[in-house]
This record gives structure tokens, sequence and C-alpha cells, in this order.
């Protein structure tokens, strides 16, 4: 039984979260930038680095307060070093290297990305495995085959857009507020969902790619008109606005769900792992829910708070690594890319 | 020599195979500053470029929105930048832009309106329009002598 100290700034969500045992989460604290951010439409890197700096000590002292542990209790420490703003990644970086000095304790290096993939198993524990993983974020949109912790394989990818990046351009032609993923959720609901056949790109028979771009530009010259980029969103009421959102967002997660059966077939697992920030909306969830359900396979998606960024989901997978003895020194840098 | 050259293509396919002839005539140092609206195949003609640049048919090049660089080898290493969510020029420059450019890559910045100031005054400067449903307009203009060569060589583009 190893308790974690998890710390993750690899983009917008300052995180520190204490973690025994890989899924006994005792705190999780996030500070978000949302409110700094909305303005922009969008993070900005620089004023992210500028937040995380001003909040990270705060941020890890309440972790600790809350979980009710001092440096003594904590076995490791685990820090998101890519992918991301590499700004914003330092900062975290950083921090877990002083305290890893500081307090004398090991430090692991935890990818961002496969930690969202292994998400869902901090409730549904290690039983969950093996499974087809679907992360969907601002930044990712990928398919895994994963048969562990250690063994995770990926199986498709975007090829332009993410589905995260497809709800906050198309929020951005509505003209909704950032970030534009809740709000086409919320306005969807009050929309049909069949009112407008946008395209849903399927890459081929066999592909486990994903593609938005096009589906961006059908948003565009519905409400603009074919090859026009302004001028029609004022033409618009309420509830034909309501309507488009709804009938992108089921575009999306038609093909979200759609792919993510295909590459059931293709490895003959029977759970799904479903996690990343798209992955709180609420049609993905039903629709997923649904789709397992009909085939006889189990869908489990990552809890709310473990949706968005968060520092939980790096100190759970960082324990599998502390235990399989996957140890970095003081050298450790950030990065990036994946 | 004419400093710009105009084209118009008709699917995204065509984009990219435009995309594949500007990276085809790109031999070291660029530096490209591509604009345009949402939809306008900034992306596509990226793809395309990468292509020509010699970037292999296995790595998949995409939006660069998220992470704000992507770094992709070929023939010609290339930097893929996204400056729409830059708020100055100062982070372009905390990012290593400066090195990028030196490193001898091919520097694509998208939406380089927002960071103007920081792009070297020759580059090879390209504007994507929506001219209909799959239509697009492509304005290619040379800045200096380098960018100049570059444009040179992509005469008879049509």
């Amino acid at each position: 039984m190893a308790t974690i100290l998890g710390i993750e700034s690899s983009c917008d969500e300052t995180a520190a979260a204490v973690v025994v045992d890989g899924h006994d989460v005792r705190s999780s604290i996030i500070a978000s930038q949302v409110d700094l951010h909305r303005k922009y439409g969008g993070v900005v890197p620089e004023i992210a680095s500028r937040a995380h700096i001003e909040k990270f000590d705060a941020v890890i002292a309440e972790a600790m307060d809350l979980a009710e542990v001092s440096p003594g209790d904590i076995d490791a420490i685990a820090v998101t070093t890519s992918p991301g703003l590499i700004g914003s990644l330092l900062i975290g970086v950083t921090a877990a290297k002083t305290l890893s000095w500081y307090w004398n304790k090991p430090l692991v290096a935890v990818d961002h990305v496969l930690a969202h993939v292994c998400s869902p198993a901090i409730d549904g524990g290690p039983g969950i495995w093996p499974a087809v993983a679907l992360v969907v974020s601002g930044g990712h949109s990928s398919l895994y085959r994963v048969d562990d912790f250690n063994a995770i394989e990926r199986l498709g990818q975007t090829i332009d857009d993410a589905a995260g990046e497809a709800f906050d351009k198309v929020a951005t032609i509505l003209n909704l507020r950032y970030p534009g993923g809740p709000e086409i959720d919320r306005l969807a609901k009050r929309g049909d969902a069949g009112a407008v056949a946008f395209p849903r790109t399927m890459l081929g028979r066999e592909s486990l790619d994903f593609s938005f771009s096009g589906l961006k530009t059908a948003v565009l010259y519905h409400v603009n008109g074919p090859g026009k980029t302004s001028g029609g969103l004022e033409k618009l009421n309420e509830q034909q606005i309501a309507h488009i959102a709804a009938s992108f967002q089921e575009a999306v997660v038609d093909v979200l769900v759609r792919k993510t059966m295909r590459a059931l077939d293709r490895t003959g697992y029977d759970n799904v792992a479903l996690s990343g920030g798209v992955a709180a909306n609420s049609r993905l969830r039903a629709k997923m829910e649904a789709a397992c359900a009909d085939r006889g396979a189990s869908l489990y998606a990552a809890k709310l708070a473990y949706c968005m960024d968060n520092a939980a989901m790096i100190a759970a997978l960082g324990e599998r690594m502390f235990r399989q003895g996957q140890i970095v020194t003081l050298e450790l840098d950030a990065s990036a890319r994946c | 020599m004419t400093d710009e050259h105009r084209l118009t293509t008709h699917s995204p396919a065509d984009t990219h195979a435009v995309g594949a002839r500007i990276g085809a005539s790109l031999c070291g140092r660029a530096c490209i500053a591509l604009d345009g609206p949402l939809g306008a195949g900034k992306t596509q003609l990226t793809k395309g470029i990468a292509k020509g640049c010699g970037v292999g048919p296995d790595v998949t090049v995409n939006s660069p929105t998220f992470v704000i660089v992507n770094e992709y080898a070929g023939r010609v290493r290339i930097f893929h930048i996204d400056a729409y969510r830059l708020s100055g020029c100062e982070e372009l420059d905390a990012i290593g832009f400066d090195e990028m450019l030196e490193s001898d890559s091919v520097v694509i910045v998208e939406w380089s309106d927002r960071v103007a100031s920081i792009i070297p005054d020759d580059h090879l400067a390209i504007r994507m329009e929506h001219a209909g449903d799959t239509i697009r307009d492509i304005r290619i203009r040379a800045t200096g002598e380098r960018s100049r060569r570059i444009l040179g060589a992509l005469s008879g583009l049509s």
C-alpha cells in the first residue's frame, strides 16, 4: 500500500491530490483558471503559467490537509511531465522536484493522457481491464487497447481537430461562452438532434482514427451559407441555434460511439473505459451506455470529477508505476508532446 | 519575377496537393505565415507541406492548438505552431521560436497576425479564404530574397 501525492499542471488547472493504493482518493484539489481565460475564449499559456505559480503552494497544502497526511506519510510524488503547455508543465515539475528533494521522496513521471486512459479504474478497479479506452478532450481523441496499466496500445487518434477542440470552435461559431463543451451540452437539451444532417466522418470502414475538421466547417457553412464565414448568426433565433448545437453534438457523439464499437469488434473485448473532458458530455455518456448495453458490453466511465484535468488520476497511475519501480531522478524534464 | 502567386483549389485533396508542392520546394530554413478563418484549410495545407517535406505517411499531422507547437521530422524538419491562443510575442519567444528559426527548419505559424512583430521580415505569407463550399482562394506572397526563391520554385503551380 502506497500513499502518493499527485501534481498536475499540464494546461489550465492547478491540481494536487493524495491517493492511497491507487484508488482511495483522500483529497483531490483543483484550482480552475476558467474565469481567467474566459475573456480570451480559450486558454492563454502565459496567463496559465503565472496562475500555476501563484496557486501551487496553497493547492498542495490543501490536498495534504484534507487528506490529513504529513510529508512523512507520503511514499512518492507523481507529476505530469507530458504532454501539455510546456510553460505550465514546467511549474508542476519544478514543484514536484523541489518537494522530492526537500522531503527526500521518490519521484514518478506520469503521462497525462495515459492517466486519463486509466482514470476509469480509480473507481472501477483493475478488474475493468482488458478494455477499449476512449479518451476525448480538448487536445485528444484517441482509442486505446488496454490490457493493464502498463500495457496500453493506441489504436487510433484524430487526424485533425480533437473532439473538444471541435466543441470549442463550434461554440465560437455560435458565439457561446467559453468553455464551449458544457454550453453546447446545455443548449443541445433544448434542440432537436435530427434537425440538421451534419456529416459523420468515418474515414473508411476499417479506420479507428477520427476527423472533426469537416464537421466544424459544415457547421460554419450551415450558419453563414456555403463558402461564407460570417453574417449568418444574427439571422438565427435561439431555437435554431439550439437545433444546430444538438445536431452538431449528435454527429460528434455518433462517430465516437461507432468507432468505439468498432474497436470492441477489433479487439474482441467486452469493456469500454471512457475518460477525458468530453466524457463529461451527458449525450456521449448516455449513447455510449446504450450502445454497450446493446451488445452486452460494460461501460466504465470516469467519474465526472476525474473527467476534467485532475491530480487524482496522476497519483493513481503514479502508484502503479511506483510499485513497479518506475522512479525518475531530479534530472526530470517536461515535454510538450506525447 | 512576381512576388505573389494566387490560385484556387476545389477540394481538400486539392489543397493538400498544393501544400505538397510547397513542401517539395522547401530545402532548408523557411518561415511560413499561414492565415485564414476557421475551416479555411490551414491544417489541410500543412498536412500537404509536411508530405512534401518528406514526413512519412505513418505520421499524423494534426492541430497544434492544444500544445501550441508540434514538431515533425522529414527531409526537412518542421515546426507547426498555432498562435491562436497566444497573447503576445513573448510567449512564442518563451517556447524557443528563435531557435526553431535558426535550426534550418521549416517553421509554419498559423494565425501569424497575432504575433506579426516576431515573424522574420523574409517569410512566405500564405492567406487562405473560403470561396465556396469546397473552393478556397490561396494567395502566396514572398517578402524577401529567401521566400522569393521558394515562390520561384513554385511557378507553374495552378
